[in-house]
């Protein structure tokens, strides 16, 4: 389940101490945009060590490297891998390329250390037009291959426009990723909201990134956590619909019906699925029902 | 034995990191310790720098650590970092 | 009119008859920007005055001359209910042979009017005045809104001083004060710096782990059953509390609760709320910022109450004793909830209780906010060094890491848990820290006794020992 997903820059001790405890579902801790490139080997070792030392139980773990057209990111897949961090988040993916190469050093290094293949995912960060066209050859190119994550800063600047509130200028890259995403059978993760006071824009932000089918939202400031995590929780009402289509299902193989009915629609696949979904996503908050 | 060949730092002053400084030094560790709990944690934090030296094969060397209540964790990276800057190639 | 104005506050201390021996009082409403309490102890010492007891409502770093004062013994007691880090460091090196007592905000009217601390002469710092004496803190290039504190000094003393910079026409309307208790009036130039009196505006928290604990704070309140309609709160100025007033804000607002009140110290996010229709009014014993002095001096609904009024245990009610909740901090806590807030880690005079005993001891839910550790100290530790506000008082702690729940609580604690919230045993969560922090060696503490902390009823509550290596 991830609903919110917590950058922390990698080279401050004062947040990466307590990423754990900031309320987000997987915490990224970034190596590429908030440390400097004469700190590079200093965040990639402190953030290993807090890794091996911190309890991260609860809370995933996700290094975003540097990009594979720096100097920095197989090193910083040599430092961090050996922690088994959930996932890496690759910058600026481009091309289903781009995925093979970081795929086959992660494959020769998780050998080196004797980890299972496939150990340690890979996810997207899509934030090029480039990205945006091959989004879904970028998916599917690897098993590996998590989720993708739209990076609405850097692409509205390859876009040459300005990035608003608003966001009409990355509606058609939104779309076109959760149709990629899902195409291919991944997840797919918003841009985070970037105005860490306006407690109202991150509300209509997020509502509006779950409506169009994204699986959960990252964020730069913990403020906006509780929001996200609200936002793409299943509610109350969703709950006991996903239990009645459970129990509408169980009744109609009683009764041996081919198919089943319930408030006057058919119950078909899909429904049954999204209710399982809803269901397990319950359980895992704490809001499931004993008996189903 | 890893030898350190040029001064180096690492971290920084900031509330939960600590500064590590070291240069090249003889007959041994010569380790200065400022701490905003110094009184509480003085000689595990000591214990913590002589031991991530000791991994790297460090022996002879001034270092410097001036701790604005960091955890281990945290003196471990800022140690090691400093040791990898200072020390000579390969 | 000349009425009661005096030319000096040499004449004034003059007339008022003091002398070697006696008390003499202060308030704390220009906090770190005022000038009248080292104006008052420098003529008292020009005059050749020795062995005073100082009893002000809280000392501050400005405050600091009073250290030459009890070089030449001009001053060798003190009464407070605060004091801040620069002037508690030179107190926790014994440079005062009589231990300081510590009261609280409502133990100090309390003791006052029992005659426990016969106040000889008051002098009262007074934004605005008229020559009879009526005076305000509402008004005036010094104003500092309620003068709240200054009341029982008023009531109480023997003879009561009025110092302003600001002497209106008689009669001064919308008194805090009345001529009835005062005097003498002196005019002076500034009584205080408004950039200490005041702060411009105070900000919520931008540390991330401060808004992890003002959103469970606010979770808390929202769950513990008190959060209806007619709810009544206090919280304190910090960049946390101020945090957990804005979710708890919003929750309200979301909810449709309007609250009866909210108590303290006074910051403009608490105006916020009473504006934005989460209370009904606002009980204002100090103001903390510009929002709240135009608030109290417009807003109606915005009242100046006394420090008796606010906390006092030995009147005939109080209103902590109808507080349904308040947020309060902590430098320590131990496992039986007792809370330290008057000495930092190494053992230094940094602070006092304030109002945090007698809030704990009249609201119905009292909670401590406060970071798993700061800077690598846990928050939780075995005995507390100073017992500020005993535990049978303190109901829930709550940090980044996790709520402990006082076992007396068990309804409380069901509620929390059952909301889904991260209640841990009060042990746990010091091991818990300690697994992150390593557990810190007990620093020793010197011979000497410094303090004295008096509980609001006037009992002898702990002491405070001199920090070792300084004394």
């Amino acid at each position: 389940m991830r609903r919110s997903l917590l950058f922390l820059p990698g080279n401050t001790p004062n947040m990466l101490i307590n990423g754990s405890c900031l309320g987000s579902d997987a915490v990224i801790f970034d190596l590429e945009d908030a440390v400097s490139p004469a700190e590079k080997d200093a965040a990639r070792i402190l953030v290993r060590n807090t890794m091996t030392y911190m309890d991260f139980r609860g809370c995933e773990t996700i290094v975003r490297i540097n990009g594979i057209d720096t100097p920095y990111w197989q090193e910083d897949l040599d430092e961090v891998m050996p922690c088994r961090p959930n996932l890496i988040l690759l910058p600026k993916t481009g091309t289903a390329e781009d995925i093979r190469t970081a795929d086959a050093y992660m494959a020769r290094v998780e050998e080196r250390l004797g980890l299972a293949p496939y150990t340690v995912g890979l996810v997207a960060l899509i934030e090029t037009a480039l990205g945006v066209e091959n989004a879904f050859a970028v998916a599917s190119a690897s098993p590996r291959v998590t989720a993708l994550f739209l990076g609405a800063e850097d692409l509205t600047a390859d876009l040459q426009c300005k990035r608003t509130k608003e966001g009409r200028e990355i509606e058609y890259a939104r779309t076109r990723l959760v149709v990629a995403a899902r195409a291919a059978g991944v997840e797919v993760y918003d841009t985070p909201f970037t105005d860490v006071n306006d407690d109202e824009g991150i509300e209509v932000d997020a509502l509006h990134a779950k409506a169009l089918g994204f699986t959960g939202k990252a964020s730069i400031s913990p403020r906006h956590v509780e929001v996200i995590n609200r936002v793409f929780s299943p509610s109350q009402g969703d709950i006991d619909y996903a239990y009645e289509v459970m129990e509408a299902i169980r009744l109609g193989k009683e009764q041996g019906k081919g198919a089943v009915a319930l408030r006057g629609k058919m119950i078909d696949a899909p429904i049954v699925a999204r209710a399982q979904r809803t269901i397990a996503m319950a359980r895992e908050l704490g809001l499931g029902r004993e008996e189903a | 034995m890893t030898e350190i060949v040029r001064s180096a730092s690492a971290g920084t002053m900031e509330s939960s990191d600590v500064y590590v400084e070291i240069e090249p030094g003889e007959g041994g560790i010569e380790l200065r310790l400022e701490s905003v709990v110094k009184g509480q944690f003085g000689p595990a934090i000591e214990e913590v720098v002589r031991e991530v030296l000791g991994q790297w094969g460090v022996e002879n060397a001034r270092v410097s650590v001036r701790d604005r209540g960091a955890l281990d964790c945290v003196i471990r990276s800022r140690v090691e970092t400093a040791v990898k800057r200072g020390r000579g190639n390969g | 009119m000349k009425g009661k104005v005096v030319s000096s506050i040499r004449e004034a201390i003059s007339l008022a008859g003091l002398k070697d021996g006696m008390t003499v009082s202060f308030h704390h409403h220009l906090r770190n920007g005022d000038y009248v309490l080292n104006l008052v102890m420098e003529e008292a010492a020009r005059l050749g005055i020795r062995d005073l007891t100082v009893n002000a409502s809280s000392l501050f770093d400005i405050h600091l001359p009073l250290l030459d004062h009890i070089q030449s013994h001009v001053v060798t007691g003190i009464q407070t209910d605060y004091m801040s880090a620069a002037l508690g460091r030179e107190i926790s090196r014994g440079i005062l042979e009589k231990p300081v007592q510590f009261r609280t905000h409502g133990g100090r009217p309390s003791d006052i009017a029992l005659g426990r601390t016969p106040i000889d002469v008051a002098f009262i710092a007074a934004p605005a005045a008229d020559p009879m004496g009526n005076c305000s803190g509402k008004y005036g290039k010094s104003a500092c809104g309620s003068l709240g504190y200054a009341y029982p000094d008023a009531m109480y003393a023997k003879k009561v001083v009025v110092i302003t910079d600001n002497l209106v026409d008689y009669p001064l309307l919308d008194w805090s004060i009345p001529e009835s208790y005062v005097d003498y009036v002196v005019c002076v130039e500034e009584i205080g710096n408004p950039k200490g009196i005041v702060s411009g505006t105070t900000q919520i928290t931008r540390d991330p782990v401060g808004l992890v604990m003002a959103q469970n704070a606010a979770k808390v309140i929202q769950y513990s059953g008190l959060l209806k309609e007619g709810f009544s709160f206090q919280t304190g100025a910090g960049g946390a509390s101020l945090a957990a007033a804005k979710f708890l804000k919003d929750i309200m607002l979301r909810q449709q609760i309007q609250g009866s009140f909210g108590l303290g110290g006074i910051t403009g996010y608490m105006v916020d709320m009473l504006q934005a229709g989460c209370f009904r009014s606002l009980l204002d014993v100090q103001c903390f910022d510009l929002k709240a002095v135009e608030s109290i001096r417009t807003d109606p609904r915005h009242q100046e109450i006394s420090a008796m009024h606010y906390a006092s245990p030995s009147h005939r009610s109080a209103v902590v004793d109808s507080l349904d909740v308040v947020i309060l901090g902590a430098t320590e806590i131990d496992t039986d909830f007792n809370v330290n807030v008057h000495t930092d880690s190494a053992g230094s005079i940094m602070g006092g209780s304030g109002g945090h005993s007698d809030t704990a001891a009249g609201a119905k839910l009292a909670m401590i906010i406060a970071p798993m550790f700061r800077a690598r100290l846990p928050i939780v530790t075995d005995r507390v060094a100073c017992v500020s506000t005993p535990g049978r008082d303190i109901d829930v702690l709550v940090t980044q890491g996790g709520i402990a729940v006082n076992e007396k609580d068990r309804e409380l604690k069901e509620r929390l848990v059952a909301a889904g919230l991260p209640v841990l045993d009060i042990h746990e969560l010091k091991e818990k820290a300690e697994g992150i922090t390593g557990k810190p060696r007990k620093l020793p503490r010197g011979e000497r006794t410094v303090a004295e902390v008096i509980s609001r009823e006037g009992t002898l509550q702990d002491v405070i020992y001199s920090v070792p290596g300084q004394d």
